[in-house]
């Protein structure tokens, strides 16, 4: 570690080959790894979305044993949401923040490289489980007691490969609200922070402020397995439930870090191929603070059947329905955006403008399940399965692609192939409606969700459910086969990219240098992102 | 050729939906909506559950409808202008008043509804319903009656893997039981829900609820069955490998019929009134001729 | 060397990767001990090796990187920014376990005992169970063990919790002589916290056998020895991990490290150590007193 004297030419000299990527404190490397990463754990975990569409294609028990299907759907979710869906954000908020703040990188590099590493290390312990006597954890992504108890050799890896996760995400996050609220270049006020890095900084704060609290949860869960503690037993005078509601602390706030920046990503894109400014910036920003409030106090939605005391019931039903208003002015001020503009598709704008479609379908069947009295009838059914699937896949995931068909030249220096991107977005599109659409039929008609095997009458709909399935999984081949090609090369991209595209990030060079800005940016050419 | 395209468009969403409802017309069992049910209340919820729908539509509808509208009215390509204006303070406050003003009106019948279903007083009868990995215990609180119930053989062979047997053969695959939970009509009862291991849920659709069952605590619940009739749940609640093998048949009766089964059941006379007896065979489904299918939407 | 117009990026290292190897092989060793008793233990020594290699690999590139001036204004205000929501984190770490607590004695005790929507588990399910705290008497005593007697706030307790304000006094003192360039202020002021921190840590586990040997107070006690144990255990284990962080920043005070101006890691302790003091006012009133 002599090159403290080295430090004037840091800038342009760094390590090659697997030492740059092992090492690297570097923004843009760090993002590529994430976003690497990320798409590596899409496929692992679609792959076991597959192989439950694949029992579920018809009734009886052909391909997997029921507690093989068990451990598919949790590892499917912790896969997709904690390998997936926050990475890959984490991801995008490093290669875009510095970027959009004009910064030259982030506050805390090494410990954003260490955030980083930790995710394959935490996978690996909880892809170990797999291959461990008893297999791998079974008991839902939600790690209910007492069932989660009963794991077996598996046990110890998911509680630790959780804690290891938390950690990697808290780190992530606290390296970006440091970035952003030190970072920003002279000039660049709070508001006119572009909302990808406004909705960052809330989820930021959600990240710091819910996932300890999910360590604690599985530290109990951990103690009273292996240290004889009853937190989670009448026995002792705890309460199974306890473990929910300090899961679901977590958990709602969790679902929110999932598509707060997804709002921000589609706040950039839609007024970018509208040539107009983002409708109601100031108003789109206390919505999402309003959302994130809100978050917090909503949890136990997902529990309403415990047998909660009827106030509880009501104030939970009250405050959940209530995040349908900043939600919607979210949509409307969209929807605002595109009136009297000048409008083109290419494929960020159909992803985004799919999501806003989708994710409000998503939303709707959020409000149904919110109303207690129904969700009595709702809960723990294929219609909660179709509810949430609309707000990740087509919600989540799609905003990630209107993302990365975005910055994707920005970052290669390449225009993607356009009319494979469409090719992509429709094939998607179709299909993926294909997928969940019939899934709430199946849930009002009665079939319970976490089952590998369902009584004939649920045959046609998990048929076609099925078929959407394999053919949406499919389409994301063609998703990797366009980065690549983009990657590889093609048409040259200008600096600009896109005709109507505005925000610091975009008077950057296409690609843009290694870091982004050393030297702050001129004041005058900061317009406030999406504005 | 752009209204072409938004029926294309509209038809791919809506797509599904259609050919859905079409494919349900065969199925003669739960369908493709939430069922009406045969308790008092099982039917204010399917009333909310379509108030709520409808009102998701028409807000789908419209908003929708104006993005449509844009997209196609304000093209770069049909020589649109994009105008400079962000902001309005007036509509925006309007579409966060009128919202709230919809969410009011969902939550105040919400209310009434819960608050209904809640009140578990003044119950003729008790009957505790205990889970276990994988069948439910029915306690008769009141007459001291007590039986297990769990998957109904023939579902259990032929749902094993490799079974070679079709379930398309076996009559209520999955959705059978060794012993029936038999239960009065027009007659409040209250259940006790609760659980020997790990969390399960207690479901049966037509009842208008779900509980789930706590080990170590109980979750009171009440339902008036109206009409007669077999209806058949399942457990709602992760539990495990057989989670998806528990599932509950409840049985409705006349009060009169219920009393002499009482009586039956009390002489430990297993011969049962209508409910299958628990043995080990396979070809009972003649004796199921007595089903009575819950009523079609 | 510290410009503060152009932005300072620290070099790339290897200190991020070895430790995540580190935490995964405490995590492997753990795991595997859990779940065979022993074959862990050896993997466990190595990644807690391991770690403290990290510690002094890290810490010790930082600290020098800092003595040579390499940060700016700027680095410092980030390092304040991410131990500041490093803390919070920590809060809210905490704020599961109370959570916990306010739970049980809110909530899943009185409804075992019969309370409020209770009624039906106690009578079919616990009959014999009267609702109490603290809970001498888990609802099965066979399952979770009794005890006898709780550890009374007003004895060692009060003079922890006496001991750990002291000590947040005397680590501002400390604080106010490198401020003024008073040395000796300084080191005989973290000298003294380092001491009260031990002294702390030293009660408490002599308060811990009591609880185990004399009382029948242990983990396995219900839902109290529960909470008791694992909010105060945690704490204690802060504790520990700050009085260590105290003795490197006197041990590096000793050494002539920190200016008037620019002490950062000074302040991020004493930070911290605020923050396990607050938690500790936090256990005093609803573990030990109410
Ligand atoms: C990205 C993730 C995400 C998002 C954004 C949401 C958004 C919402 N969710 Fe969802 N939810 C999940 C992910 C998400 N959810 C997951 C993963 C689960 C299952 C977990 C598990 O059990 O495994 C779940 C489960 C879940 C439940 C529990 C169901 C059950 O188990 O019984 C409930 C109940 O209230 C709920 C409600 C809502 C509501 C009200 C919203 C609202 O935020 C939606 C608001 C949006 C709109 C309403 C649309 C736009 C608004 C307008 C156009 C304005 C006008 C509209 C009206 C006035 C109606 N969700
Ligand atoms: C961000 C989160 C996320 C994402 C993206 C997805 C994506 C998908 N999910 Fe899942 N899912 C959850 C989060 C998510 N899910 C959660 C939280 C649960 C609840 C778990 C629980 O109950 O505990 C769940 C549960 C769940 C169930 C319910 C299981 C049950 O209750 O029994 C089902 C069933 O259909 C399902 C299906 C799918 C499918 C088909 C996709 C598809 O979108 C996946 C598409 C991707 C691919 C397919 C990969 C790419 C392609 C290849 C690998 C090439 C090979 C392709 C073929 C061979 C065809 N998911
Ligand atoms: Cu019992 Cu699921
Ligand atoms: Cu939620």
């Amino acid at each position: 570690m002599s090159e403290l004297t080295a430090n004037h030419d840091e800038h342009s000299h760094h390590p090659t080959g697997i030492k740059r990527w092992l090492t690297t404190t570097n923004h843009k490397d760090i993002g590529t790894m994430y976003l690497v990463f990320s798409l590596i754990m899409f496929f692992i975990g679609g792959a076991m979305a597959m192989i439950i569409r694949l029992e579920l294609f018809q009734p009886g028990l052909q391909f997997v044993d029921p507690q093989f299907y068990n451990s598919m759907v949790t590892m499917h979710a912790l896969i997709m949401i904690f390998g997936v869906v926050m990475p890959a954000w984490t991801g995008f908020a490093n290669w875009l923040v510095p970027m959009m703040i004009g910064a030259p990188d982030m506050a805390l590099p090494r410990l954003n490289n260490w955030s980083f590493w930790i995710l394959p290390f935490a996978f690996s312990l909880l892809l170990i489980t797999l291959f461990l006597p008893g297999g791998a954890p079974a008991g839902g992504w939600t790690m209910y007691p007492p069932l989660v108890l009963q794991t077996g050799a598996a046990f110890p890896f998911l509680i630790f490969a959780v804690h290891f996760l938390g950690a990697s995400s808290i780190g992530g996050a606290i390296n970006v609200l440091a970035t952003v609220f030190n970072m920003r270049a002279p000039g660049m006020t709070l508001l006119k922070l572009p909302l990808f890095v406004w909705t960052w900084i809330i989820t930021g704060f959600l990240l710091v402020a819910s996932l300890p609290v999910l360590a604690g949860a599985v530290t109990m869960l951990l103690t009273d397995k292996f240290f004889g503690t009853s937190f989670f037993s009448a026995a002792g005078g705890g309460d199974p439930v306890m473990f929910q509601h300090i899961f679901w602390f977590f958990g709602h706030p969790e679902v929110y870090i999932l598509i707060l920046p997804a709002f921000g990503v589609v706040s950039a894109i839609i007024p970018t191929f509208c040539r107009k400014p983002l409708f109601g910036y100031n108003s789109m920003v206390y919505a999402v603070a309003a959302i994130a409030f809100l978050s917090f106090i909503v949890w136990a939605h997902h529990m309403f059947t415990v047998g909660m005391p009827l106030a509880g019931e009501l104030f939970f039903m009250y405050t959940t329905v209530l995040i349908a208003v900043p939600t919607g002015v979210k949509v409307f001020n969209w929807v605002a955006t595109m009136w009297k503009s000048a409008m083109t598709f290419e494929t960020p704008m159909l992803f985004a403008i799919g999501f806003v479609i989708l994710f409000t379908i998503g939303g709707f069947s959020g409000l149904m399940l919110g109303v207690t009295p129904v969700d009595f009838q709702y809960h723990d059914t294929y219609f909660v399965v179709a509810h949430f699937h609309y707000v990740l896949v087509t919600g989540a995931v799609y905003s990630l692609m209107a993302a990365t068909y975005f910055w994707l030249p920005k970052w290669t220096g390449y225009m993607y192939d356009e009319a494979l991107g469409k090719w992509h977005f429709w094939l998607s599109t179709i299909s993926v409606n294909v997928l969940f659409f019939p899934q709430h039929f199946l849930g009002l008609a009665g079939m319970p969700r976490r089952i590998p095997d369902y009584s004939v009458q649920f045959a046609e709909f998990n048929v076609i459910s099925s078929v959407g399935g394999f053919v949406y999984g499919l389409s994301q081949l063609l998703f990797v086969y366009i980065i690549v090609k983009c990657v590889r090369g093609g048409q040259k991209a200008t600096d600009r990219v896109w005709e109507g595209a505005q925000g610091l990030e975009w008077t950057l060079a296409s690609p843009p240098p290694y870091h982004s800005f050393n030297t702050p940016p001129d004041p005058s050419t900061i317009d406030g992102g999406v504005r | 050729m752009s209204y072409l395209r938004i029926l294309v468009l509209g038809g791919l969403i809506f797509l599904p939906v259609a050919a859905m409802a079409e494919g349900n017309v065969n199925s003669n069992t739960w369908g493709l909506n939430l069922t009406r049910g045969v308790t008092p209340f099982s039917k204010e919820v399917y009333d909310l559950h379509m108030i709520v729908l409808w009102i998701c539509v028409v807000i789908g509808v419209v908003v929708f409808g104006a993005m449509f509208y844009a997209m196609f009215a304000y093209r770069k390509s049909k020589g649109a202008q994009a105008e400079g204006w962000h902001e309005n303070h007036t509509v925006e406050a309007v579409w966060t008043i009128i919202p709230l003003l919809i969410l009011i009106g969902i939550a105040i019948p919400a209310t009434h509804t819960l608050i209904k279903m809640e009140d578990v007083s003044n119950a003729e009868m008790t009957i505790k319903v205990t889970g276990y990995q994988w069948m439910w215990q029915y306690d008769y609180v009141d007459s001291g009656i007590s039986f297990y119930s769990k998957l109904a053989d023939d579902s259990n062979f032929a749902r094993q893997r490799g079974s070679g047997i079709d379930p398309n053969s076996v009559e209520n695959y999955l959705l059978d039981v060794d012993t029936r939970l038999v239960v009065p009509t027009n007659t409040k009862i209250r259940f006790l829900t609760t659980a020997a291991d790990v969390i399960h849920a207690w479901w049966v659709p037509a009842l208008g609820w779900k509980r789930d069952a706590i080990p170590g605590f109980i979750n009171e619940s009440w339902a008036i069955i109206e009409e007669p009739g077999v209806y058949r749940g399942q457990c709602a609640e992760l539990c495990g490998k057989d989670h998806g093998f528990m599932p509950i048949v409840v049985e409705a009766i006349s009060p009169d019929d219920y009393k002499s089964w009482v009586a039956q059941k009390k002489q430990g006379d297993e011969t049962p009134v209508v409910s299958k007896g628990s043995s080990g065979e396979l070809p009972y489904i003649a004796s199921r001729s007595d089903q009575v299918e819950l009523p079609k939407e | 060397m510290s410009e503060s117009t152009d932005y300072y990026v620290p070099e790339p290292s290897y200190w991020p990767i070895i430790a995540t190897i580190a935490l995964f092989i405490i995590f492997l060793g753990a795991a595997l001990t859990f779940n065979v008793g022993s074959g862990g233990a050896p993997i466990l020594v190595l990644g807690f090796v391991m770690l403290g290699v990290v510690f002094f690999g890290w810490f010790g590139e930082v600290i020098r990187e800092s003595e040579n001036g390499v940060y700016s204004d700027q680095v410092d205000v980030s390092f304040r920014m991410g131990m500041s929501w490093f803390i919070f984190s920590e809060v809210m770490f905490f704020a599961a376990f109370f959570g916990a607590l306010y739970y049980a004695r809110m909530y899943s005790v009185p409804w075992l005992g019969g309370e409020g929507s209770g009624a039906a588990t106690n009578e079919f399910l616990w009959p014999e169970f009267t609702t109490a705290w603290p809970l001498f008497e888990p609802p099965s005593t066979y399952a979770f063990d009794s005890f006898k007697e709780t550890i009374g706030a007003w004895g060692i307790p009060f003079w922890n919790t006496a001991i750990l304000l002291t000590s947040g006094g005397t680590v501002t003192w400390a604080h106010w002589g490198l401020i003024k360039g008073n040395r000796l202020q300084l080191i005989s002021g973290l000298a003294l916290t380092v001491a009260l921190g031990v002294i702390f840590v030293g009660l408490q586990a002599d308060e811990y056998a009591h609880a185990y040997n004399d009382l029948g107070l242990t983990l396995n006690s219900g839902i109290y020895g529960a909470t008791f144990f694992l909010l105060t255990g945690f704490h204690g284990f802060h504790v520990t991990m700050g009085t260590i962080m105290l003795a490197v920043i006197l041990a590096r005070s000793i050494k002539g490290h920190f200016t008037p101006k620019n002490h950062f890691a000074f302040e991020a302790v004493a930070w911290y150590w605020h923050f396990v003091d607050v938690v500790w006012i936090g256990l005093f009133i609803f573990v030990y007193w109410l």
